[in-house]
C-alpha cells in the first residue's frame, strides 16, 4: 500500500503582511539536527532588508496611533492563535531543533505566554513608566513613554528559534514600534510558521516584518539604515556587533546590546525601546 | 496691519551696570583634582569676556596624564568614600551644596555673565537660580532610590566622565552632577573651553560644603581633553552635551565598552503658531523661543511655523518687538541680548546667514548699535524660508529665526517632523484639544505649548532621533546613574 504523500510548505520571507521570496532569488538548505533537509529558506538579501523597513515604517503610524487597549488585545489575539497552532509549532521544533517533545511543548508554552504578559503592558507601560511632574510654576506638565519607530532586531541565534523570536519583537510592538527581525540562522522554519500566525491575528502588515538568512550579511545594513530608529543586537553576541553598534551611531540608533539565549521578559526591554515626551502647558491666572 | 512705528524713543535707559565688585577672581585657576586646585600638565589657556574680548584668567589645561590623575581620584573615592555613605548623607551634601549656591548667587551670576556673555537678567534670574534648584531637587532623591520605580536594588554605575558645552556652564554642570551624586556615583567633569570660570568658583563652593575630596573632579581643557576622559577605561559612564557631530564621534568610541551613555545634542525645533493663538503672548513666546540667550540653545524654536493666514501679522508684530530689544553689555541689567560666545561662533552664524540670503530667504536685522569691541550679532529673522534651505534645516546655534507657513495642522505637523532632530518643539493655540492632539503626533522629547524654553529640575529633558537618548531631569534624569535602569 502506497502512503499519502505529504505537502510540504515554501517557507518564504514576510515584509508588509505578505510571503515574498527575496528579490534575490537566493535560497538556503535548513537541515534537521541530524542533518536530513527539511526545506529550502528564503536567504533574504539588502534589498528584502530594506523593502522590510520601508514596510515598518509605513505601518508606524497606524499602530503606534492604535489605542493600547487594541494593540492588548492584537497581541493577545496572538496568544490565541498560537495556542491553536501548538501542535503544529510543537512538530515543527521537535524536527528542526532535535528536541524532546516535552522540551518543544515547554517552549511553545513560553512563548505563547510570553505574547499574554506583554499584551497586559500595552495599557500600563505607560503609568509606570511615566509620570507628571511637580513644576515650579503654573505649568500642568507630563511625561509619557512613545515608542521609538522602527526598530531592527537581530533574534537570538541560539536556544529556541521560537521563544527567542517571540521575546524580542513582543516588547518591541506592545508599544506600538514597527520591527525587522531576522530570524535564527539555523532553524529559521518556526519563524516563518509564527508569521502566518501574525497575518491572521489582526497584527496590521508591515508591524512585524520577518527575514531569513544570514544575519551577518542582513544585519550591518540594518544598523546603517537611515530610516531605522532602534537597533535591539539580542542575537548577535557573535557577529560583531561592536561594528553594528559604531555604524549604528551614524543616525544616533538606540542600541541593546547582545544576550544570551532568549532574554527573560522585563519591562526594561519595553522601555528601552520607548521615548520619553514631556509636555508644558501653561495654566491660566483666574 | 499695525503699523511699525519707531520705539527708540522710548529706550533711552540709564546704563545700571551690575557691580563686579563682588567677584574675587585669582588671576589663574588650577584644576580642581581630589579637592584641590592644582597645576594642569597641559598649555595654560585664557578665557576672555566676550564683551569686552578682555583676558578674565589664565586657566589650566588637563592633558591625557592629569585625565588619569582625575580619574583615579574619583575612583578612590567612589571605593573608600562615596559609595559607602548613606544616602542620607549624599544628599546632606547636596543640600547644602544647592543652599552654598543661593548664598552665592549673586556672584556666580555675575562671572557666567562674563565669562559666557549672556545677560545678566537671564544668570541671575534663569540660569542660577535652576543650579540651586537643581541641586536641592536631586539632594531629595539620593535616601529615595528604592522609591523611584527604577527597578529593584538600584545601584551607583561608579565613575562618570561628563563634558558640558559653553552655552549654560554652570547650569549644565548641575545638571550632570546633581543627579550623578544623588545616585551614588562620583564625577569627573570637563566644562567648556570657552566658559570655565563658573564651574571653578563652584569648585570653591564644593570645598565649602565639605564634599569629600574625589567625589567631583573639575578638569579644564580643549576637545582632546574631553575625548581622553570619554576614552578613559576606568570610567562606567559618559554624558555629553553638546553638538551632534561630537556626540556622534562619543557614540562611536563608546561603543562595545559597556559604558553608559547619555547624549543630549543639537536641535532645529518647530515653534508652531496657530490662527487662533494669542498673538502677543504667542509674540513673546516666539522672542523667548529663539532670542533668549542669544539663541545659544540646543532647544531653540529656530523654526517658527506659522500659520499663514496671520503670518503676516505675527511678522510685523515679531519686527516691532524685537525693535524694542536693548543689546548691549551683559552686566547691564536693562540688556536683553549680550554678546556671542566667541570669534568662532559668531563666524558661524555669520556664515549661515549669509547662506540663507544667497538661497533666497529675505533678511531683516533688528535696529541695534553694535558695540565696538566684543563679539555681536543683532536678532535676525528670515521670512521666505522653504523648506530644503540651509537656514530650515542646520543649527545655527545664534539669534536668527527661520519663518515658514503653513495652511493645516497636517502639514505643520510634516514640516515639524521634517528633520533629524527631535529634541523640542512650541504649539500657539487656544484651543486645547488641537494642542494635545499635535503634541502626540510631534516627534520631539520636549512640547512647549503656549509657553518656551521653560526648564525644571522635576521635568525630563532629551531628544528623539539624532538629538541624543536620555533624559536629563526628573526621576528619567536618575535613571541615567543607576544600574540596569533603562529610563
Amino acid at each position: 500500500m502506497v502512503g499519502r504523500l505529504a505537502v510540504p510548505k515554501t517557507y518564504k520571507l514576510y515584509i508588509g503582511g505578505k510571503f515574498p521570496r527575496s528579490e534575490s532569488g537566493r535560497t538556503y538548505e535548513v537541515l534537521s539536527k541530524k542533518g536530513a533537509f527539511l526545506a529550502n529558506a528564503a536567504l533574504a538579501s539588502r534589498k528584502d532588508a530594506r523593502d522590510a523597513v520601508v514596510a515598518a515604517r509605513a505601518a508606524f503610524g497606524g499602530w503606534s496611533s492604535a489605542t493600547a487597549y487594541n494593540r492588548g488585545q492584537v497581541l493577545y489575539r496572538i496568544a490565541e492563535l498560537l495556542e491553536g497552532r501548538r501542535d503544529q509549532f510543537v512538530d515543527e521544533l521537535v524536527s528542526a531543533e532535535g528536541l524532546s517533545r516535552t522540551a518543544a511543548v515547554k517552549q511553545v508554552d513560553t512563548a505563547i505566554d510570553a505574547w499574554v504578559w506583554y499584551a497586559g503592558w500595552a495599557d500600563k507601560y505607560v503609568q509606570v513608566a511615566g509620570n507628571g511632574n511637580a513644576v515650579s510654576g503654573p505649568y500642568f506638565n507630563l511625561s509619557t513613554p512613545e515608542p521609538t519607530g522602527v526598530v531592527a532586531i537581530v533574534a537570538p541565534q541560539s536556544g529556541g528559534s521560537l521563544l527567542g523570536l517571540v521575546s524580542v519583537v513582543a516588547p518591541a510592538i506592545v508599544s506600538g514600534n514597527t520591527v525587522v527581525v531576522v530570524a535564527q540562522q539555523s532553524a529559521p522554519l518556526s519563524a516563518i510558521s509564527l508569521s502566518e500566525v501574525l497575518a491572521t491575528s489582526d497584527v496590521p502588515g508591515g508591524v512585524v516584518n520577518i527575514l531569513t538568512g544570514s544575519p551577518a550579511e542582513i544585519a550591518p545594513w540594518l544598523a546603517g539604515h537611515a530610516d531605522v530608529n532602534a537597533l535591539d543586537l539580542a542575537g548577535a553576541g557573535d557577529l560583531g556587533w561592536v561594528d553594528m553598534q559604531i555604524t549604528a551611531a551614524d543616525t544616533l540608533k538606540r542600541v541593546i546590546a547582545p544576550e544570551v539565549g532568549a532574554p527573560a521578559p522585563s519591562l526594561h526591554r519595553i522601555v528601552a525601546l520607548t521615548e520619553t515626551k514631556t509636555v508644558w502647558h501653561t495654566k491660566s491666572l483666574i | 496691519m499695525t503699523e511699525i512705528v519707531k520705539p527708540h524713543r522710548f529706550l533711552d535707559y540709564a546704563p545700571a551696570p551690575e557691580s563686579t565688585s563682588i567677584l574675587h577672581l585669582k588671576k589663574s585657576y588650577g584644576l580642581f583634582i581630589d579637592g584641590e586646585f592644582v597645576k594642569g600638565h597641559g598649555k595654560p589657556f585664557l578665557t576672555v569676556a566676550p564683551a569686552t574680548e578682555e583676558k578674565i584668567a589664565e586657566i589650566a589645561n588637563a592633558n591625557s596624564k592629569d585625565v588619569d590623575t582625575a580619574v583615579a581620584a574619583a575612583r578612590r573615592a567612589y571605593d573608600r568614600t562615596w559609595s559607602k555613605l548613606s544616602g542620607a548623607d549624599r544628599g546632606k551634601y547636596l543640600f547644602r551644596i544647592a543652599r552654598l549656591v543661593q548664598e552665592r548667587a549673586r556672584e556666580l551670576a555675575v562671572a557666567e555673565s562674563i565669562d559666557n556673555g549672556k545677560p545678566i537678567k537671564e544668570s541671575r534670574d534663569v540660569d542660577v537660580p535652576l543650579v540651586a534648584a537643581w541641586f536641592f531637587y536631586y539632594a531629595g532623591w539620593a535616601d529615595k532610590l528604592d522609591y523611584a520605580g527604577l527597578g529593584p536594588n538600584p545601584r551607583a554605575l561608579g565613575v562618570a566622565a561628563q563634558v558640558i558645552p559653553w552655552n549654560f556652564p554652570l547650569l549644565m554642570l548641575a545638571w550632570k552632577i546633581a543627579p550623578a551624586l544623588a545616585a551614588g556615583n562620583t564625577v569627573v567633569i570637563k566644562p567648556a573651553e570657552t566658559t570655565p570660570l563658573s564651574s571653578l568658583i563652584l569648585a570653591e563652593i564644593f570645598q565649602q560644603a565639605e564634599l569629600p575630596a574625589g567625589v567631583v573632579n573639575i578638569i579644564t581643557g580643549a576637545g582632546d581633553t574631553g575625548q581622553a576622559l570619554v576614552n578613559h577605561p576606568d570610567v562606567n559612564k559618559v554624558a555629553f552635551t553638546g553638538s551632534t557631530a561630537v556626540g556622534r564621534a562619543i557614540a562611536k568610541s563608546v561603543a562595545g565598552s559597556g559604558k553608559k551613555l547619555t547624549l543630549e545634542l543639537g536641535g532645529k525645533a518647530a515653534n508652531i503658531v496657530f490662527d487662533d493663538a494669542p498673538i502677543d503672548q504667542a509674540v513673546e513666546g516666539i522672542v523667548n523661543g529663539i532670542f533668549f540667550n542669544q539663541g545659544h540653545v540646543c532647544c531653540a524654536g529656530s523654526r517658527l511655523l506659522v500659520q499663514e493666514n496671520v503670518h503676516d501679522e505675527v511678522v510685523d508684530r515679531l519686527k516691532l518687538r524685537l525693535s524694542t530689544l536693548r543689546l548691549g553689555d551683559p552686566l547691564d541689567k536693562n540688556t536683553d541680548i549680550g554678546a556671542i560666545n566667541s570669534r568662532e561662533q559668531l563666524e558661524r552664524i555669520r556664515e549661515l546667514s549669509d547662506i540663507g540670503e544667497r538661497e533666497g530667504a529675505e533678511r531683516w536685522t533688528a535696529p541695534c548699535v553694535i558695540p565696538d569691541k566684543g563679539f555681536w550679532f543683532a536678532p535676525t529673522i528670515f521670512t521666505n524660508v522653504s523648506t530644503s534651505s540651509t537656514i530650515a534645516r542646520e543649527e545655527i546655534f545664534g539669534p536668527v529665526l527661520s519663518v515658514l507657513t503653513f495652511r493645516t495642522p497636517a502639514e505643520a505637523i510634516a514640516k515639524a517632523n521634517n528633520t533629524p532632530y527631535g529634541l523640542s518643539a512650541g504649539i500657539w493655540s487656544e484651543k486645547g484639544s488641537r494642542i494635545l492632539a499635535v503634541a502626540d503626533q510631534l516627534r520631539a522629547g520636549v512640547i512647549w505649548a503656549n509657553t518656551f524654553n521653560r526648564f525644571d529640575p522635576a521635568s525630563p529633558f532629551g531628544g528623539y532621533k539624532e538629538s541624543g537618548y536620555g533624559r536629563e531631569g526628573g526621576r528619567h534624569g536618575l535613571a541615567a546613574y543607576l544600574q540596569g535602569a533603562s529610563w
